[in-house]
């Protein structure tokens, strides 16, 4: 069914994570993943690692949204250790046949990447699964407010991308309820080849189209009904605040971040 | 035998999320051929789910649905067969509108089956005469149309298709009084001209009491009762703890029996009402003189 597709993998909850700033998770998920670019051997990787984990113990996201998030790039996982393994030759050779060969330095590196993409991916998938999307918009155009000084329309780029990300489920749900009411009718969206199934669209786009227009004009309409203008001088309903959980997060990171550069200087 | 048929079928929404909903729970249902049934609850009963079970859009988390003695879900390439047998109108069935005319709207369903042009013709004039769509409305785009009109229209669209049972969730809403009364005319007029089995969602007591021969009370995704209207609002406090309403003129025949007048409680339309009341004033009269 449609209503299955998540788009903002939004997992609600109230672990600290959930409750932490929206602006300072943005930030240190970059951090995280500067951290993860630094780690130069296995030590500092696995302190990565340790952190990865800690971190998704605390979210309580559940271990099979995990899984969920690696799918998409299990790909790419397999295509860098490939890589990796056939094409390092340097280092004792442990397996060879014909112009095939396998070397200890190709293995660990293979090994040395694909555990730092797996984090790289988990960590920062934790960012969407935490943070609802609305609250993730808000702290971009928070975090890009700056750029307005060079004339970038950071607060209307925003508000697009948060009217699009509030529409997204009413779209789909919409979707969802004119292709029953067609299928009530009889329509097949099932059979046929790529012609006739292009066609069985048509009764769902236009309804689809009408009433996006008839909803878009509305909300134009009420926008306007209450005297929106743009972000000029605009002030929030909801104040994005510095919490105590946002400094310990801040000083976890930060204190992990000298745990990989120790481990990089003395290893 | 019964048209539809269901045995414990429960439906859950968003299963192993944290916004799982059971929104139909364990419901056993028989109706027979030719009943017009009245389905009332209060918001979130669970109505529009149950329905859309019976032609097979929804697959039901357990339990089975048998529509003429057939199972659905067992063979995959019947269900569109069902939905020409189980014709089901959706809320707000006017966003569904998409053809160029009313008259190609109407005439989708009846081309899915696969029927001849000139029963298509046929079906179209006839279901537009019906709901009472004009002949040169037929030809408009049904986007030009009003909000009432348009609803006749996608209407017609599912009658058009003839089908042995005839559901409606919620045909008459977000319409005025009027409109309200000429699209439940309507349904009663086709549920008497063709003699199927027609099923009617619907808020207003007043107007399933006035329609129905039988009633499904739904309540928290549970089937409370499924009698005819006399059972069914003898139980009117009830169904007042459930947040629903007897009809109006119920709660006065109710009240008058707690003010001591010796009167039927089972009343449950105005026009019955009224000759009880005749009847009796008349009784007083006579005993007067
Ligand atoms: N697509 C959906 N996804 C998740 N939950 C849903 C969905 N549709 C309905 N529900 C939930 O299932 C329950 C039953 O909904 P349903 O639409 O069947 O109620 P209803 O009796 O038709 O209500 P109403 O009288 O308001 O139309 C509700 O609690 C609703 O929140
Ligand atoms: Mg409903």
């Amino acid at each position: 069914m449609l209503k299955d597709i998540t788009i903002g993998q939004y997992f609600p909850g109230s672990s600290p994570i959930h409750r932490m700033d929206s602006r300072v998770k943005l930030v240190l998920t970059i951090a995280f993943i500067v951290m993860l670019f630094m780690a130069g051997n296995v030590y500092a990787l696995s302190v990565g690692v340790i952190f990865t984990l800690v971190s998704f113990l605390i979210s309580d996201i559940p271990f099979k949204m995990i899984l969920k998030s690696l799918r998409p790039i299990l790909l790419i996982i397999i295509l860098t250790s490939i890589l990796n393994l056939f094409f390092i030759r340097t280092g004792d050779v442990l397996w060879e046949w014909k112009f095939i060969k396998i070397t200890e330095d190709g293995v660990s590196t293979a090994g040395f990447m694909t555990v730092r993409i797996i984090c790289l991916i988990v960590g920062s998938s934790l960012l969407t699964y935490t943070t609802s999307p609305i609250d993730l918009t808000d702290g971009i155009e928070r975090l890009l407010s700056p750029l307005k000084k060079i004339r970038v329309p950071v607060h209307e780029l925003a508000m697009m991308m948060t009217i699009a990300l509030r529409f997204i489920p009413t779209l789909i749900e919409e979707t969802d309820k004119i292709m029953s009411a067609q299928k009530a009718r009889g329509a097949d969206l099932e059979t046929g080849g790529l012609i006739s199934r292009a066609r069985a669209l048509i009764p769902i786009l236009i309804p689809l189209f009408v009433s996006s227009f008839r909803r878009a004009e509305d909300l134009a309409m009420a926008m306007e009904c209450r005297c929106y203008h743009g972000g000029e001088g605009r002030t929030r309903m909801k104040q994005l605040r510095v919490h105590l959980v946002d400094f310990v997060a801040i000083f976890i990171v930060a204190a992990f971040i000298a745990g990989v550069v120790v481990m990089n200087i003395f290893f | 035998m019964a048209v539809i048929k269901t045995e414990g079928i429960s439906y859950v929404y968003g299963e192993g999320t944290p916004f799982r909903k059971v929104a139909v729970d364990n419901v056993d249902l028989s109706i027979d051929e030719g009943e017009f049934i009245g389905v009332i609850g209060h918001t979130g009963s669970g109505k529009s789910t149950l329905i859309q079970h019976f032609n097979g859009l929804l697959k039901p988390t357990s339990g089975s649905v048998y529509i003429d003695g057939e199972r659905l879900w067992d063979d995959k390439n019947r269900l569109r067969a069902v939905r020409f047998k189980v014709g089901l109108v959706f809320q707000y069935p006017e966003y569904q509108l998409f053809e160029e005319d009313c008259y190609k709207d109407i005439a989708f369903g009846p081309k899915n089956m696969g029927l001849s042009e000139e029963e298509i013709d046929r079906r179209v004039r006839e279901t537009a005469k019906l709901v009472g769509i004009k002949e040169e409305t037929l030809h408009k785009s049904p986007f030009e149309l009003s909000g009432g009109q348009k609803r006749r229209v996608a209407i017609a669209g599912v009658m058009a298709m003839e089908p042995k049972v005839l559901i409606l969730d919620e045909p008459a809403s977000g319409l005025d009084p009027k409109g309200r009364s000429r699209i439940l005319g309507l349904i009663r007029e086709y549920h008497k001209e063709k003699k199927n089995t027609v099923m009617l969602v619907s808020h207003s007591m007043e107007d399933v009491a006035k329609h129905c021969s039988k009633i499904l009370v739904m309540n928290n995704a549970k089937v409370f009762c499924f009698d005819t209207p006399a059972n069914v609002f003898h139980r009117a406090a009830e169904l007042e703890s459930m947040g629903l309403a007897v009809p109006q003129i119920t709660r006065v025949f109710n009240r008058l029996r707690a003010m001591g007048c010796d009167i039927s409680d089972d009343v449950y339309t105005v026009g019955f009402g009224r000759e009880l009341l005749l009847k009796k004033l008349a009784a007083i009269k006579e005993a007067g003189r």
